[in-house]
């Protein structure tokens, strides 16, 4: 594998591991891994270090919504300028062009379902490319960014096996 | 009721078994036993479960009902498989010279029950796996080792010293040392198989866990395709242990003997597993990879801390390190304890893979990378505080 592919795998799983760590991992220098991460920051292949939480555990609720958005395309207006148009409202947290019965799937993070009704009813909804949405609230995640919420499988090994 | 248990039988027990050594592992597990918050460097099998495609396959198939016996041979999808399978380490390999077996220990005991009559010689380079020696002793084999110490490597003039014999054991990625072979050096090794006129065992569990280059078969070389049994399994590669499913690969005549003994004392590798196995080798790849990758950079990082404190050789391959401890003027065992009574760190004292162990110490990298760093500290601490 590529160095800087390597660095990227590894620091998907464990972003907080240290360039010494990476370095001892991959054995290449310290030195180098700096360099290899600021050029992948600097040209936004790395976007961001986020931490992925378990809000629900810790007593917060969050309601999410997934809403299956149909649009007109227009000569003025293709995918991408209504894609932007919805992406940059705060509430939204993901937007994908998908394949299948509707153009755009939207995430849309908000504090309530009436909250979020209202969202869309005022901000995605009146978009005039909008044909129609269907909204699904998200009930329960089971598994995030390839991380299972809920206890799995524990080490069960012997201590000692030749 | 009777109760079992009580009278005194041991004039009654097999003489060969009551001679055998207990297991050097024995004693220091029970040490472990008890204690809490251990991290273990001790064990000798992934920390990865088995792939869940493989795991869903294998309940599918419980639901379905399929439970019974096989045949003997095993399944003849999964014959098939691993016949197709191993030409991936040069070896073009007939469907009907695999036999499916219970792990590799059942392959191994089978194979040596089948070539050897009492008294013929057996050769085991050491550290060695804990069961060769034992096992061929149980087959009635006259057991040689070779010391391979201080570099733990197999070398033509190691074998041919010994002179004529009926089997050389060899385990390559190796466990304990991780030591493996390339094509050239097992040229040499087959030279003097040759020579010596013996049949290989070839332990080859470890094969996809090799860093540093491609795993080769030393049945792939010449004039050793009739004089080698490969033995490999499913435990390793594909976190498979507790499933208990494995194969050899044997020549005719050789075949046909490990058949008849398995057919008596085992009847089938279990079907479960057999049938996991199918699905490891058909759509395993991606996983297998990514295990490779991960134990590759457990490796890079457990070495380049670990010889801040001692000397080490970095493994060609499996999951295991064997650092030499003898600067700390302690002995193998001694070693062991102290640190896993003072830092709560089990590693398994050299001393358990055969004499030429002593003044090491093997350290299993198959846990996860948070563990091994704080594990990692902990020795170099301990090391450091001497």
């Amino acid at each position: 594998m590529e160095k800087a592919e390597e660095i990227l795998r590894i620091l998907e799983g464990n972003a907080r591991l240290s360039t010494k760590e990476i370095s001892d991992m991959i054995g290449i220098d310290e030195e180098k891994v700096k360099d290899v991460i600021s050029r992948l920051e600097k040209e936004q292949i790395i976007l961001k270090y986020k931490t992925l939480i378990n809000w629900e555990k810790f007593g917060v609720e969050e309601v999410y919504a997934i809403i299956d958005v149909r649009v007109n395309l227009t000569r003025e207006k293709g995918y991408d300028d209504i894609a932007k148009r919805i992406a940059k409202f705060p509430e939204v947290h993901a937007v994908r062009l998908v394949s299948g019965d509707y153009d755009f799937q939207v995430v849309v993070k908000g504090k309530s379902l009436k909250e979020i009704s209202f969202f869309i009813a005022e901000k995605i909804s009146t978009i005039p490319e909008v044909r129609d949405t269907v909204t699904h609230f998200v009930l329960r995640t089971y598994k995030e960014e390839g991380v299972l919420l809920f206890e799995d499988e524990e080490d069960r090994r012997l201590a000692i096996v030749p | 009721m009777k109760r079992i248990g009580g009278s005194q039988l041991s004039h009654r027990v097999n003489k060969k078994v009551k001679e055998l050594k207990p297991s050097g592992i024995r004693r220091f597990f029970d040490l472990i036993i008890g204690r809490e918050d251990v991290i273990s460097l001790g064990v000798g099998e992934p920390d990865f479960a088995v792939p869940w495609r493989i795991r869903e396959e294998m309940i599918y198939s419980l639901e379905r009902g399929i439970t019974s016996y096989t045949s003997n041979l095993g399944l003849p999808e999964l014959r098939e498989a691993v016949a197709d399978y191993y030409t991936k380490f040069g070896v073009d390999v007939d469907q009907g010279n695999v036999l499916i077996t219970t792990g590799v220990s059942e392959g191994f005991d089978i194979a040596m029950r089948s070539i050897i009559n009492p008294g013929e010689r057996v050769v085991i380079p050491e550290p060695a796996y804990v069961s060769y020696v034992p096992l061929s002793i149980l087959a009635g084999g006259d057991v040689i080792t070779i010391p391979t110490s201080p570099d733990f490597k197999l070398r033509y003039e190691d074998i041919v010293k010994v002179g004529e014999a009926k089997v050389l054991v060899i385990n390559y990625p190796n466990n304990p040392t991780g030591v493996s072979y390339t094509k050239k050096e097992l040229e040499e090794i087959a030279d003097a198989v040759i020579e010596i006129d013996a049949i290989v065992i070839s332990d080859e569990i470890y094969a996809e866990l090799s860093y540093n280059f491609k795993h080769v078969s030393i049945a792939s070389l010449n004039g050793m395709e009739d004089r080698t049994v490969i033995l490999n399994g499913f435990s390793k590669s594909f976190a498979m242990t507790g499933l208990r499913v494995g194969y050899a690969i044997a020549p005719d005549d050789i075949f046909e003997s490990m058949l008849k003994i398995h057919q008596y004392c085992m009847l089938c590798a279990p079907v479960t597993a057999q049938i996991g196995a199918i699905e490891a080798l058909r759509n395993g790849d991606d996983e297998l990879e990514e295990m490779r990758a991960e134990y590759l950079r457990r490796r890079n990082f457990f070495i380049k801390r670990i010889k801040e404190v001692f000397e080490v050789n970095t493994p060609d391959g499996a999951f295991y390190a064997f650092p030499c401890i003898e600067n700390t003027g302690m002995s193998s065992e001694e070693f062991a304890e102290k640190l896993l009574f003072e830092k709560n760190v089990a590693v398994v004292p050299g001393t358990a893979f055969g004499e030429c162990g002593r003044g090491y110490i093997r350290c299993a990298y198959a846990v996860s990378m948070d563990k091994l760093k704080e594990a990692t500290d902990k020795i170099i601490d301990f090391v450091n505080s001497l």
